[in-house]
């Protein structure tokens, strides 16, 4: 091993049942260097981390640290911290309702010649901690009346004291503020420059740059590539994480028509949903498919559920076809011609128990109301339809939804929203898990959906696969609506608007 | 190909088998001892007139008995079902909710601060609508902390749980209130040969049966109890069909209670209802519900309802003491809940596709 390489890890491989989370992926960790995890969700830097720290336990690979002989197994984190391995998540894992002091010590307490525990001196020993850290708090007081910031930094400051070489950061910043991000990026700075090791997991590409030396990425479980940070500018990283392999697909004809003229279906004028969308203006017109891009966690779902009910928009006004609605909840939406295919199919998609019949006529029925029950017979022929048209592969239509594969579970919810006829649909990641037949299925059927007079919003990791559908494009960046392009829509120029910020 | 499914492997998957293989295991167990003792190895299912004193020309037999005194428990049984379905929890409460619900129907009809009374002080409708409707407001209680403040189920009802006996003793200014009248007594009595509770039971079944066909309710309260934030999307409001099926099971709790009233001609808020609400849950695992929520099976809960009221009156007929019965009784329960748990299922399913496999081996 090199002698300024702390950690390796190498061909590291785990399945889950059914699914290859991580395969042969390879990770190095200098000393004294802040290393950013790169990935979208689900591309395996959680599952990275849990191997790192012995929650996981991996099929093939090994992990080396510097000073042990042989490969290192955790098979806990406690295993993992002894080998100078220290994890702080993006939920601060302390307890609140006990002071600062005791939550630097919690388990390790100092003791006494009486075995008890000896307070006055881990008061002092955790102030000269944290005023070594240049952290300002009073010990003594509990954890829950500071902020979120600096419970995150004591939470450091803990592992930081139990000898970590490597510290883990799972998402600090998620929940913290800019002037709360500026100060845990300096104590990250200060524990680089005294020799830790620190592999920073975000999702927010600017505080990449803002403090990295080092950027590995993964995606859909591999290693793409482990980069000097000057290397790999913004667009570069993107395109690393998403890959731009196109899809082999048969080309799609769109309608590329003006839709300036026609009719304004959706309105909405200073949306926004507190913690996750900042206020926004959107409209969508008659036949309009518009694509919302951006990473995982831009926000473009929220965008998307803040305008269907699903997340109650807290300010902001929506019109629909030229007229006022309030909407607090889906239902509402839905009585006003919507309907949203969410991004998550198993939590709130799918009724699992219930039959495809079931699942498809749900929201149909649920706009009728319970009272005017739709008879047997109707229900039945709504179904075979519906799994005639969108070729739904099923035992019978009896059969429960979870026995279906992801791809008909997902056209299943489909046909339920084409059951109520709404003039505009939300999808969000119809495609996302689905095999290539399926998708370029669901990918027309949109298509012919906007040529019989629909508006669709289309939320996609895929940028190929919006740029084949939409007419027009939204791209968010950390919960913001930052741009709008229509016309000749490229790759490229996708690329660029979600990565932003690029001089 | 798929192949037609055999008469077996119908009889396998049908939901009922295993609450209907439990009532005819107990069934058993009453022919197996009366023809050992020389009786008649059917006198379980006889069913004979007899003349009473009180009541006249009555039917008569064991299985009208466990008919009869498991009417209480049946009722429970309905609302407790869709109240496992929608929240997936349990409602403690039916049982002291049944004591206040009889404590307000005798006292309105004894008029409050009397403790005997034969005559009512108002037409019975009153005091009946009375005891259900106060439930009702139980079960909106117990429904606003559950659906609305998402205060676990358990919990929630616990708050009844203990509190509404001690309402009733309230209401009942701390004494038990005879009402010893034949108008009131018929509720818990008999409607020409037939025992009433018989009636209202069928009446409640029947009714709920007809409103979870007529309506698009039983597809609701499954939906919301399976995923409660796809039915949301989907446009279901999980809050309010939640609270719903808590005011049923308060409704049907203020019925058992006025039934258990008539019969008893009082309301004891010390032991109207004691420990029903673990028959009604009981009931609802018996009939094979998942306590889990979701998929519900009304059928089964009534049939989990008698197979209880089937053990105890068997224990009766057996000779066991009314105090020793509850030992024999766990015992009964927990085989039967044992052969229904996943694990003990997934053993038997594994030792049949063994056999299946060691039949084409040699084959």
């Amino acid at each position: 091993m090199d002698k300024d390489v702390i950690l390796t890890a190498r061909g590291i491989t785990m399945t889950f049942p059914g699914v290859k989370a991580l395969q042969n992926v390879d990770l190095t960790l200098r000393k004294g260097e802040i290393h950013a995890l790169m990935g979208e969700n689900g591309a395996g830097k959680s599952t990275l981390i849990k191997c790192l720290t012995g929650i996981n336990d991996f099929e093939a690979g090994e992990i080396r640290m510097d000073g042990i002989d042989g490969p290192v197994k955790n098979h806990s984190t406690r295993d993992a911290q002894n080998v100078g391995i220290s994890t702080v998540y993006q939920e601060v894992n302390l307890c609140p309702n006990l002071s600062v002091a005791e939550n630097l010590f919690i388990g390790r307490e100092p003791l006494t010649a009486l075995k008890t525990i000896d307070r006055a001196s881990y008061n002092k020993r955790s102030q000269i901690i944290m005023d070594d850290l240049g952290i300002e708090v009073d010990v003594t007081q509990n954890l829950e009346n500071y902020s979120l910031a600096i419970q995150q930094m004591v939470a450091i400051a803990r592992a930081v004291d139990m000898d970590c070489k490597v510290l883990i950061l799972d998402e600090p910043t998620s929940s913290l503020d800019d002037e709360e991000v500026e100060k845990l990026f300096k104590l990250m700075r200060d524990l680089k420059a005294k020799g830790v090791s620190i592999l920073f997991v975000t999702h927010f590409l600017e505080q990449v740059y803002a403090v990295c030396d080092r950027i590995t990425v993964l995606r859909n479980g591999t290693f793409v590539g482990e980069y000097p940070i000057a290397e790999l500018p913004r667009v570069k990283l993107v395109a690393a994480m998403m890959g731009k392999d196109l899809d082999a697909l048969e080309a799609i004809e769109k309608e590329n028509a003006d839709f300036d003229k026609a009719e304004v279906v959706i309105d909405a004028q200073g949306i926004s949903h507190t913690g996750t969308v900042k206020p926004f203006d959107l409209k969508i017109h008659k036949g309009e498919v518009v694509g919302v891009g951006g990473l995982l966690g831009s926000g473009r779902s929220e965008l998307a559920r803040s305008i269907y009910g699903a997340d109650r928009a807290s300010t902001g006004t929506l019109k629909v076809k030229g007229e006022e609605v309030k909407i607090a909840q889906p239902i509402d939406a839905m009585n006003r011609g919507m309907g949203m295919l969410p991004d998550d199919r198993k939590a709130e998609g799918i009724i699992g128990d219930l039959s495809i019949r079931e699942n498809i006529i749900l929201a149909m029925q649920a706009k009728r109301g319970a009272l005017k029950p739709i008879p047997m017979k109707e229900q039945e022929a709504i179904a075979d339809k519906f799994i005639d048209l969108l070729s739904i592969k099923c035992p019978s239509r009896e059969a429960k939804i979870n026995q279906l594969s992801g791809g008909n579970q997902q056209k299943v919810i489909l046909a339920r929203w084409l059951a109520t006829d709404a003039d505009f649909l939300i999808l969000d990641e119809p495609t996302r898990g689905i095999d290539v037949g399926t998708k370029s299925e669901i990918q027309k059927l949109i298509i012919d959906l906007a040529k019989q007079g629909k508006s669709i919003m289309f939320i996609s990791s895929e940028i190929s696969e919006m740029l084949r559908t939409c007419n027009r494009m939204v791209i968010m960046r950390d919960g913001e609506k930052v741009n709008e392009l229509s016309g000749d829509l490229t790759q490229e120029g996708v690329m660029n608007a979600i990565a932003g910020g690029e001089k | 190909m798929k192949k037609e499914k055999t008469f077996l492997q119908k009889v396998r998957e049908w939901p009922l088998l295993l609450p209907v293989v439990a009532l005819f295991l107990v069934m058993a167990v009453n022919i197996i001892y009366d023809a050992a003792n020389g009786n008649n190895p059917f006198t379980f299912f006889m069913i004979t007139l007899q003349n009473t004193t009180g009541n006249g020309t009555i039917l008569y037999g064991r299985i009208i008995d466990i008919l009869n005194r498991g009417s209480e428990a049946a009722i429970l049984a309905i609302g407790m079902t869709l109240v496992v379905s929608s929240s997936a929890g349990t409602d403690i409460s039916v049982g002291s909710v049944m004591a206040l619900a009889a404590s307000v129907c005798c006292v309105m009809l004894a008029g409050f601060g009397e403790t005997s009374v034969t005559e009512l002080r108002m037409p019975l409708i009153f005091g009946v609508i009375g005891g259900i409707l106060i439930a009702c407001v139980c079960g909106m209680f117990n429904g606003f902390l559950v659906a609305y403040l998402k205060i676990q189920p358990m919990v929630a009802t616990l708050i009844l749980f203990s509190a509404a006996r001690a309402i009733g003793f309230l209401v009942n200014n701390n004494m038990i209130v005879y009402v010893r009248n034949d108008t009131f007594g018929k509720i818990g009595g008999f409607t020409g040969i037939i025992p009433t509770p018989i009636i209202i039971a069928l009446v409640c079944v029947v009714l709920t049966a007809l409103i979870l066909k007529k309506t698009a309710l039983g597809t609701y309260i499954q939906s919301v109890g399976i995923n409660p934030k796809a039915s949301r999307i989907a446009g279901l409001s999980s809050v309010a069909i939640i609270f719903m099926t808590y005011v049923i099971c308060g409704f049907f709790a203020g019925v058992a209670g006025i039934v258990k009233a008539s019969r008893i001609t009082s309301a004891d808020p010390n032991n109207v209802g004691l420990y029903m609400e673990m028959d009604a849950i009981l009931a609802v695992a018996l009939g094979g519900n998942s306590l889990g929520g979701g998929k519900f099976n009304l059928t089964g809960s009534i049939i989990g309802a008698y197979t209880i009221q089937a053990i105890t009156t068997t224990l009766y007929a057996l000779g066991v003491s009314t105090d020793q019965a509850p030992v024999f009784k766990a015992i009964i329960v927990i085989m039967i809940v044992a052969i229904q748990a996943p694990p003990v299922q997934a053993y038997f399913r594994k030792r049949r596709a063994a056999k299946l496999a060691l039949q084409q081996e040699v084959a």
